[in-house]
């Protein structure tokens, strides 16, 4: 049931974000709800817009309080005003902000490059999301109490404290005793989506490319998670050779030595076809490199295996060329000329990380 | 939304003979049963299930959710202030829970209905309320949702401009100033050579500047300062029908609201006297004892340094009960001195309970301390002041001398700690500038926030705006034309 409020709270979102009435935006701050989780203090950001009131300077104010402690001892820092959510009790402590979800950064994302959404194909299965209780949890609802498990933690407790009396055998469970059902749920996705990463790794990407590369790869992580239920993500790297790597490798090789991309699309190819067969996947390919490929021959293969193999199959290719000092930036311009026309293919260009917004909207702006 | 369950009503029932019993009196109360998001978008709405569409609504829904979901508070109880009463229950609540939730709804209704504060509020407000959404969403469709939200942001920011007492005055409606003939110094009858005795010449001066005077005040407006500014300018601004519609719409509804400020120490510790009492001497099975005592401490804790209004209002209620019931009060008790015979002091009047049905009639919560927060009790339940270090950056506690922490909390506690602020001349330079006076006890505005308000009075009054108020201990006029500011320290008062 969507309550009457969702409107109100849509529109309040709105205009935190900046979309709407933007004189607004002088009046929002970013207040903050302390929370807990096991040992760690986290941060739940809660912007927060004040309209302003004629009322008092807080600080001047002071209050009127309840508790221990001579004259002189320290309540708390000075911002944490009264009412607020007791910020600054507890110094030093690391907070860990528990941002917006992925899904909302995905939304905002598509807002401001305004992107339009994805039209997954291949079957639709209906999502089925199943809840399973398998697991026991030291936090819950009370209506999850698992009775038996609380019993025993609290006898465990009583022996080992020595205050149970086998003649007089009276529990009495306190806080930390409570044991809770928990569940686990599954998910059948309903569209699935592939994505396969292929780097250049040769001598002449530097540091600051595989930056761009990484960046630029959260966000169409980000977006595709957004459109997708299950998302598989395949790392490829290449020089003159191409292997299948994990994540962390992928981002933190250097080799030196030549580029051959044909070995990478090879790879690229196989891989496809005995995993992720297109009638049920969603494949994107996204390839970055400096552009200077091995030799004009091997650029001739290239083409012909995306022609035949690659193309036919993903929803979208996707080649990035990040610029380099070294790079001639011929490959781009070869595959402009054969696949200028083809909406499987889209091309970009990253100068440097300033370009990375225009390239994830060249990359992603056709609903593909 | 939902009604309760058979096993709900059963304990609604029983509940509600046990609160009759012991005398308490209320409206008929309708107990819904709502889900946590329901009762989210209750709370938001501030307690109603229908308001006009604001993005502020929205805002506190999300506060509201987000401390649920992240297990940081949750509301367990929602009242409103109408007759009949509705009061809304979380479902998930347990069944001890529930039945704390209902004694404690009981009396919050007791108290909408018997206390004074409310009795001029309007009972079917529930009704009203939706009236309201009615007229703003008619206008939003009219006039464009954006123009209109926009002047309700313009108008909550002046929502805290009215007079609490306000409702309690018959008063006619203000007029304007009317032209008027001047009024002539009346002369005694006398022959010329005697005139200058029986008219002597600087009493006859001093006669005509006392009428001037008077003619002045008479034409200032408005005659005295007003502090329902709200309703000045709905009177007097030169807004749309629709634009004064809005503003009165907002008024009211600060009114209906301004009751529950002012004595929220009272009502909050009325509720949980009660449901402690109705909890531990009539409802509880032993199996809920725990749970009970669990909740009911989760109520009355809090952190150090911060004063809890239930526990301080539920302690009170006590201290006022225990004080009445042994005849601690009165001259012979305030006299003496002897500290053993003031702890063994009990004349076993057995007055305490009549005497906290009174208290709970006439009091709010200014008075409610004022009259009933002891030596003993302060010192009894530590009290204390804390003030801002600005060496250190830090709250620091500063003092816990009785009159001080008294005064601190009635300071606090009066106009619900908002600054005094008035309408002192709608006229001021004669070219119809607004003209508004903080009264300065000590402390000054936030003075960015006072200038963004003074452009949002500047946009319903139409013409400059000006605001005198105190900065660095010397008078300040901030004026506003609709472009810029301008701010001048002043000499003495401009009028």
């Amino acid at each position: 049931m969507i309550l009457r409020i969702e409107q109100d709270h849509n529109r309040f979102r709105q205009i935190v974000r900046g979309r709407i009435k933007k004189e607004l935006k002088k009046y929002i701050s970013s207040g903050e709800l302390i929370g807990r989780r096991g040992k760690d203090l986290i941060s739940i950001p809660l912007p927060q817009i004040n309209i302003p009131q004629f009322v008092y300077g807080h600080k001047q104010t002071g209050g009127v309080g309840q508790g221990e402690g001579a004259v002189g001892t320290v309540l708390g820092a000075g911002d944490a005003e009264a009412g607020k959510q007791g910020a600054g009790n507890q110094p030093g402590e690391h907070l860990l902000e528990v941002d917006i979800s992925l899904d909302e950064l995905a939304e905002m994302l598509g807002e401001e490059l305004a992107l339009p959404a994805i039209r997954p194909k291949g079957r639709r299965n209906i999502v089925s999301v199943k809840d399973r209780y398998t697991g026991i949890s030291k936090y819950g609802p009370e209506t999850l109490r698992h009775f038996k498990r609380t019993y025993k933690e609290t006898l465990k407790r009583s022996i080992s404290t020595g205050t149970y009396r086998p003649d007089f055998p009276i529990l009495i469970p306190i806080r930390q005793d409570a044991r809770y059902r928990s569940w686990k749920s599954s998910v059948t996705p309903q569209a699935n989506a592939a994505i396969l990463y292929m780097m250049d790794v040769s001598g002449s990407m530097g540091e600051e490319q595989k930056e761009i590369v990484r960046i630029e790869s959260f966000w169409i992580d980000t977006w595709l998670r957004h459109h997708y239920k299950g998302v598989e993500i395949r790392y490829i790297i290449h020089d003159a050779e191409a292997r299948e790597v994990d994540r962390e490798t992928f981002y933190h090789t250097r080799e030196s030595g030549g580029t051959v991309i044909s070995a990478a699309y090879k790879l690229c190819s196989k891989i496809i076809d005995l995993e992720y067969p297109s009638d049920d996947w969603n494949v994107y390919c996204l390839h970055f490199s400096d552009g200077d490929n091995w030799s004009q021959g091997d650029t001739e293969e290239c083409l012909s295996i995306l022609k035949a193999q690659v193309l036919p199959r993903v929803n979208l290719f996707c080649y990035g060329q990040v610029e380099s000092p070294y790079g001639t930036g011929q490959f781009l311009v070869d595959l402009k000329e054969a696949f200028a026309e083809d909406e499987r293919v889209a091309l970009s260009k990253i100068e440097n990380k300033d370009g990375i917004l225009a390239s994830i909207k060249d990359f992603l702006g056709r609903g593909r | 939304m939902g009604t309760l369950t058979s096993e709900l009503q059963q304990l609604q029932e029983e509940i509600e003979g046990h609160a009759r019993s012991y005398g308490l009196d209320f409206f008929p109360v309708i107990f819904e049963l709502l889900d946590y998001r329901q009762l989210n978008q209750v709370a938001a709405y501030g307690g109603f299930p229908t308001r006009y569409p604001h993005w502020r609504f929205g805002m506190e829904y999300e506060s509201l959710s987000k401390s649920y979901s992240y297990g940081l508070s949750r509301i367990y109880e929602m009242v409103i202030n109408n007759d009949p009463c509705y009061a809304y229950l979380l479902e998930c609540n347990s069944r001890v829970d529930q039945k704390l939730v209902m004694a404690h709804v009981y009396a919050h209704c007791d108290f909408f209905k018997n206390n004074l504060s409310f009795s001029k509020t309007n009972r079917k407000m529930m009704d009203e309320m939706a009236n309201h959404a009615t007229h703003i969403r008619r206008y939003m469709e009219k006039q464009g949702v954006e123009t209109v939200e926009n002047f309700v942001d313009t108008c909550l920011s002046l929502e805290n401009l009215i007079d609490p007492h306000a409702p309690f005055i018959v008063r006619e409606r203000l007029r304007a100033p009317e032209e008027d003939a001047r009024p002539a110094v009346r002369r005694l009858k006398s022959k010329s050579y005697m005139n200058d005795f029986i008219n002597p010449p600087e009493l006859m001066e001093a006669e005509r500047k006392k009428l001037e005077e008077d003619r002045r005040k008479k034409k200032r407006f408005p005659e005295s300062p007003v502090r329902d500014i709200l309703r000045f300018l709905i009177e007097y601004a030169p807004l749309e029908n629709w634009q004064r519609d809005v503003l009165a719409i907002v008024r009211e509804e600060a009114y209906y609201f301004a009751p529950q400020a002012q004595t929220k120490i009272m009502n909050e510790g009325w509720a949980t006297y009660w449901h402690s009492k109705l909890m531990t001497e009539k409802c509880l099975t032993d199996a809920e004892v725990i749970d009970y005592a669990d909740h009911h401490s989760g109520t009355l804790g809090g952190r150090t340094g911060r004063l809890n209004p239930y526990k301080l209002g539920v302690e009170l209620y006590r201290n006022i009960e225990e004080r009445w019931n042994k005849g601690r009060f009165g001259k012979d008790y305030d006299d003496c001195e002897d500290l053993g015979e003031r702890a063994r002091w009990d004349h076993k009047l057995g007055l305490g309970r009549d005497k906290v049905f009174e208290v709970r009639k006439l009091c709010n919560d200014v008075t409610f301390i004022d009259d009933y927060l002891t030596e003993e009790f302060c010192r009894e339940h530590k009290m204390f002041i804390y003030d801002y270090n600005s060496k250190t950056g830090m709250y620091q506690i500063s003092d816990r001398d009785f009159k001080k922490v008294k005064q601190r909390l009635l300071f606090q506690l009066t106009n619900f700690g908002q600054p005094f602020i008035y309408v002192v001349d709608g006229n001021f330079r004669n070219k119809g500038e607004l003209l508004l006076r903080h009264k300065y006890e000590g402390i000054e505005l936030k003075h960015n926030e006072a200038r963004e308000t003074l452009r949002n009075v500047q946009k319903i009054w139409g013409r400059p705006v000006n605001l005198e108020t105190t900065v660095d201990e010397k008078t300040r006029l901030i004026s506003f034309n609709g472009e810029e500011f301008e701010e001048k320290d002043l000499q003495d008062k401009v009028a």
